[in-house]
């Protein structure tokens, strides 16, 4: 139960974008449409995880004045890692989620998570927090990218509705993004708090 | 753990020398695999853009500065068409290369977008599936339009809110089809001087044809960069 609600926290009580309002750059950049906003989703959840679950085993070795430095260098490295097995093995994955994958370094949900959560947990809760929190960010990026989709280029998943040329572009571009966000995070906090 | 100035050292070399040590070995593992990926995607956009053929010979020009690859499909002996991995430095997000093929008569079979970084969901509608910019040039000679958009005063169409994506598509794909003229030896130099060949009246026509394309094309970017200060996106 108590492992369980270390996922759904980071879905729901933690949520990274609606609540914690982490990692605004990647947010607000690539969800234009719910694809996109899925693939970068992906792609966090799979570098929190992994570093999370290192920075869980290696966190008492690590003196707390140069804590933050070592986690980067975890984090960095791991981008790297994967953004070069992806090229080589999945080209065509690369191709679609390749410009989102540098970007996971500066996200600062990565960083967040290391210092708020895997720094002082056991490494089987880091991972589950990773999970959790990966989901979350994914979720929240998919609704974005969805709403900004159908509003912006009236398609979902890339699926067009054939009307397009109706709809308010100002949705994909980057004032739509603040706007869809916007009410968004209201809508969700409404929910979550009930 | 308490912090010492000699655990902090010791500890940051240990992490960043292992750290090192795994991308670089990752690295050794991955390059021949993502030199061979690529050289895939290469000869399978060739394949894409051409119709079936045998075997290719490939060399390379440089147009206006930028290194452009022709791809000579044959089959049976007998030219079937080029294709031509050309590039534009102009877009909003910096280089597009493309693959065009084009037939032996000039016309443009298909066009693969290789590389872009344009904005999602706006400038990236060039890599869909019969999206606008490959419709208003599908089986059509550049030397018989203006190879321009129809904001500048031309034949072609621009995709919403992305003009500059669009421009710079069709101006790789203009210079896919001078290397074209070159390759196919319908034009004897790379820039366009005039070409006294064997095939002086073709020549002549295209070079005329290139030459009024790129003096409208010089007015137009006078009114593009207006435009662009009025609120135009991309």
């Amino acid at each position: 139960m108590n492992k369980l609600k270390i996922i759904t926290d980071g879905i729901l009580k933690n949520n990274p974008t609606f609540v914690l309002v982490l990692g605004m750059c990647p947010t607000l950049g690539t969800t234009t449409s719910a694809m996109n906003g899925m693939g970068m989703g992906v792609a966090t959840m799979a570098v929190l995880i992994m570093s999370n679950l290192v920075i869980s085993l290696i966190k008492n070795f690590i003196p707390d004045k140069v804590r933050i430095p070592a986690f980067i260098v975890v984090i960095a490295s791991f981008v790297t890692i994967i953004e070069m097995l992806m090229q080589a093995y999945v080209p065509s994955l690369y191709a679609s989620l390749g410009v989102f994958i540098p970007l996971i370094v500066v996200n600062c949900i990565i960083l967040g998570r290391a210092e708020a959560f895997a720094s002082k947990n056991g490494a089987f809760d880091s991972v589950l927090d990773g999970i959790g929190i990966g989901l979350g960010f994914t979720i929240a990026l998919t609704i974005i990218g969805a709403v900004r989709e159908l509003l912006g280029s009236g398609a979902i998943f890339g699926y067009s509705f054939g009307v397009a040329d109706y709809m308010p572009l100002v949705f994909v571009l980057a004032p739509g993004a603040f706007l869809v966000l916007g009410y968004l995070m209201v809508l969700f906090n409404k929910i979550a708090k009930r | 753990m308490k912090s010492t100035l000699f655990n902090m050292v010791a500890v940051l070399f240990a992490v960043t020398l292992i750290a090192s040590a795994g991308v670089g070995a990752v690295n050794m593992l991955t390059a021949d695999a993502i030199a061979e990926a690529k050289a895939l995607a290469t000869t399978a956009a060739v394949k894409n853009v051409l119709p079936e053929f045998d075997t290719t010979e490939d060399w390379e020009q440089t147009i206006d500065d930028m290194p452009i690859k022709v791809y000579k499909a044959i089959a049976a002996d007998a030219v079937v068409g080029y294709a031509i991995e050309s590039m534009t430095k102009n877009g909003f997000g910096g280089a597009i290369r493309l693959m065009v093929g084009f037939s032996t008569e000039g016309k443009i079979l298909n066009v693969n977008v290789l590389e872009q970084k344009e904005t999602p969901g706006l400038g990236t509608k060039m890599c869909d599936e019969g999206n606008v910019l490959f419709a208003s040039i599908k089986d059509q000679d550049p030397a018989q339009m203006q190879f321009f958009v129809k904001k500048d005063g031309g034949d072609l169409d621009a995709l919403t809110a992305a003009t500059i994506s669009s421009r710079a598509y069709y101006e790789a794909v203009k210079r896919a089809h001078e290397a074209f003229l070159v390759a196919s030896g319908a034009k004897a130099t790379a820039d366009g001087v005039s070409g006294a060949t064997a095939t002086a009246d073709a020549a002549a026509t295209t070079d005329a044809a290139v030459a009024t394309d790129e003096a409208a094309t010089a007015e137009e970017n006078v009114e593009g960069a207006e435009a662009q200060k009025g609120g135009e996106n991309e």
